[in-house]
């Protein structure tokens, strides 16, 4: 069993929802990773704030955000259990994320030790 | 007729404080003599009191008698090594030192045991075997038969335990403070499977069944009373194990077979527990820490009101989706596929039943063949059957049985 991350993207991570729309997206989010922890698969999540980030440039020069430079932001990722890149790929086509036009899920396997040798 | 009554009673609350009391006297080496002193107490009291009466205060007449047992026991072994190696130990004439049956003492002793059996370099199973002895009081077949096991095997593991506790040098005493978060992680593993022995064991004997509950109860409770081990998540254990003992006097009919929770009358319920139950989940969200106690505390709650809302199975739902995520078992994927179909409806709930990957374990079956009714009657038949045959007691058969009977032929 390898280990996969499945990285959020979305296309506009400026766009401002409801609190109610945020509710229901949560819950979604929530009973979709129930789900997959349900089957012992789940390792671990996180959210990433779009406030108060930061962008480090190759000169050291720090801006606010990513905002207005990507098209794409990160808005979270969780680390699966699963036996194949497809078995992976198959949680991420649950992923509540998706239901906005645009955002992506990618799948990336996580590299172990012997994967190196 | 009064007194037999009184003496089993008084018997079990006494022994596990003479126990422990004796344990921390002689030390961990001695484990076994703590035990048979103890036994022996308490054997001399059933061969006297029938006869003579019981004395006014029962306690006491047992604390004596431990005390002079222990005395004497004290007095043989120094005469013995005296004689034995006279060159080796200079200590002369020492008296034996008192044993001290304050409640201060009896209730540290207690704790401090409790830290003792549920060591880590110990198997669980052992873990609960040894504080149902040494600090509930409970006799070898009583032991066995909680466990559906025999003599024998429960003497076996018992003494590998003691053999362990000594070979590590486990000392009856408070771990240092930093250690007891890691520590008393281990007792409260212990405590809530002892509990879980308790309320859902496969042992026929009901009575027992309800005592290793009362006992998991008040062994958490030791914890309670100690500012060390007064913590939230220990709060949140107790709450859980509150909550769930509010049903049990609703839990079985008059002939001892087990009513599930929808056919439960719930005003068997003891609302007492379920207030103290709630007294200590508030107690318990004090602090940031939020324990898989916490979640399974919570879910309990929830599981108290017994009218069915969208809320309820909404909440627990969610809650059991954050257990899961804090650790996996195959009851929390089991009852968290439950509360969805609750929430979403069997159709929707059914996909995600099919992937928890449990075949082989007569819950899953018993599950799906409950998703299927109504969806696919033949596939709900095959599974109930499944169930049926991979359930180990009958109240659990006949409750299946009961299902099959009812199905809709189509």
């Amino acid at each position: 069993m390898d280990e996969f991350m499945l990285i959020f993207r979305h296309e506009d991570g400026k766009k401002i929802a409801s609190p109610e729309q945020m509710q229901i997206w949560m819950k979604a989010t929530m009973d979709w990773i129930g789900g997959i922890a349900a089957q012992n698969k789940f390792v671990l999540g996180n959210g990433l704030l779009f406030d108060d980030a930061r962008v480090v440039h190759h000169n050291k020069m720090v801006t606010n955000g990513p905002f207005g430079e990507i098209k794409e932001t990160l808005g979270g990722y969780i680390i699966v259990k699963a036996e194949s890149a497809d078995e992976a790929a198959s949680f991420a086509k649950d992923c509540p994320i998706l239901g906005g036009e645009g955002n992506t899920v990618e799948v990336r396997k996580i590299i172990r030790g012997e994967d190196m040798h | 007729m009064q007194q037999q009554e009184l003496i089993p009673h008084l018997f079990r609350t006494e022994f596990s404080r003479v126990s422990a009391v004796l344990c921390k006297h002689f030390g961990i080496d001695h484990i076994e003599l703590a035990e048979d002193i103890a036994s022996e107490t308490f054997l001399l009291a059933m061969e006297t009191w029938p006869y003579k009466g019981v004395p006014e205060n029962p306690a006491a007449w047992l604390y004596v008698v431990a005390k002079n047992k222990a005395k004497n026991y004290f007095a043989r072994t120094h005469m013995f090594h005296g004689k034995i190696a006279p060159e080796l130990k200079q200590t002369t004439d020492t008296p034996a030192p008192e044993i001290d049956l304050s409640d201060k003492n009896i209730s540290d002793s207690q704790l401090q045991m409790l830290f003792a059996v549920c060591h880590p370099s110990i198997p669980p199973e052992a873990q609960i075997g040894l504080a149902l002895r040494i600090l509930c009081g409970f006799g070898i077949d009583e032991i066995a038969n909680a466990f559906l096991s025999n003599k024998e095997t429960i003497n076996k593991r018992l003494f590998r335990a003691r053999e362990k506790l000594r070979a590590e040098k486990v000392a009856i005493e408070m771990p240092e403070t930093a250690a007891i978060p890691q520590r008393l992680n281990a007792v409260l593993t212990t405590l809530y499977l002892l509990y879980n022995e308790g309320y859902y064991s496969e042992s026929q004997d009901t009575v027992i069944r309800e005592e290793l509950c009362i006992e998991a109860m008040r062994l958490t409770k030791l914890l309670l009373d100690h500012p060390l081990t007064n913590t939230p998540a220990v709060n949140a254990l107790m709450a859980l194990m509150c909550f769930h003992a509010s049903r049990l006097p609703a839990r079985k009919d008059e002939n001892g077979a087990l009513i599930l929770y929808q056919d439960q009358d719930e005003a068997l319920w003891n609302r007492t527990l379920i207030t103290e139950g709630a007294f200590y989940l508030r107690a318990a969200s004090q602090g940031s820490a939020l324990s898989a106690y916490h979640l399974e505390a919570t879910i309990a709650w929830w599981h108290t009101i017994k009218e069915d809302t969208p809320e309820k199975w909404d909440n627990i739902l969610q809650l059991y989706n954050r257990l899961l995520q804090l650790q996996y078992s195959p009851v929390a994927a089991l009852n968290r596929t439950f509360a969805l179909a609750k929430v979403k409806g069997n159709a929707a709930a059914l996909p995600e039943a099919e992937k928890l990957g449990l075949s082989g374990n007569p819950y899953y079956h018993a599950l799906l063949g409950e998703l299927y009714q109504g969806i696919d009657n033949q596939q709900a038949l095959q599974h109930l059957q499944q169930a049926w045959h991979l359930s180990k007691t009958q109240p659990e058969k006949q409750t299946l049985q009961q299902k099959i009977d009812h199905l809709p032929t189509t």
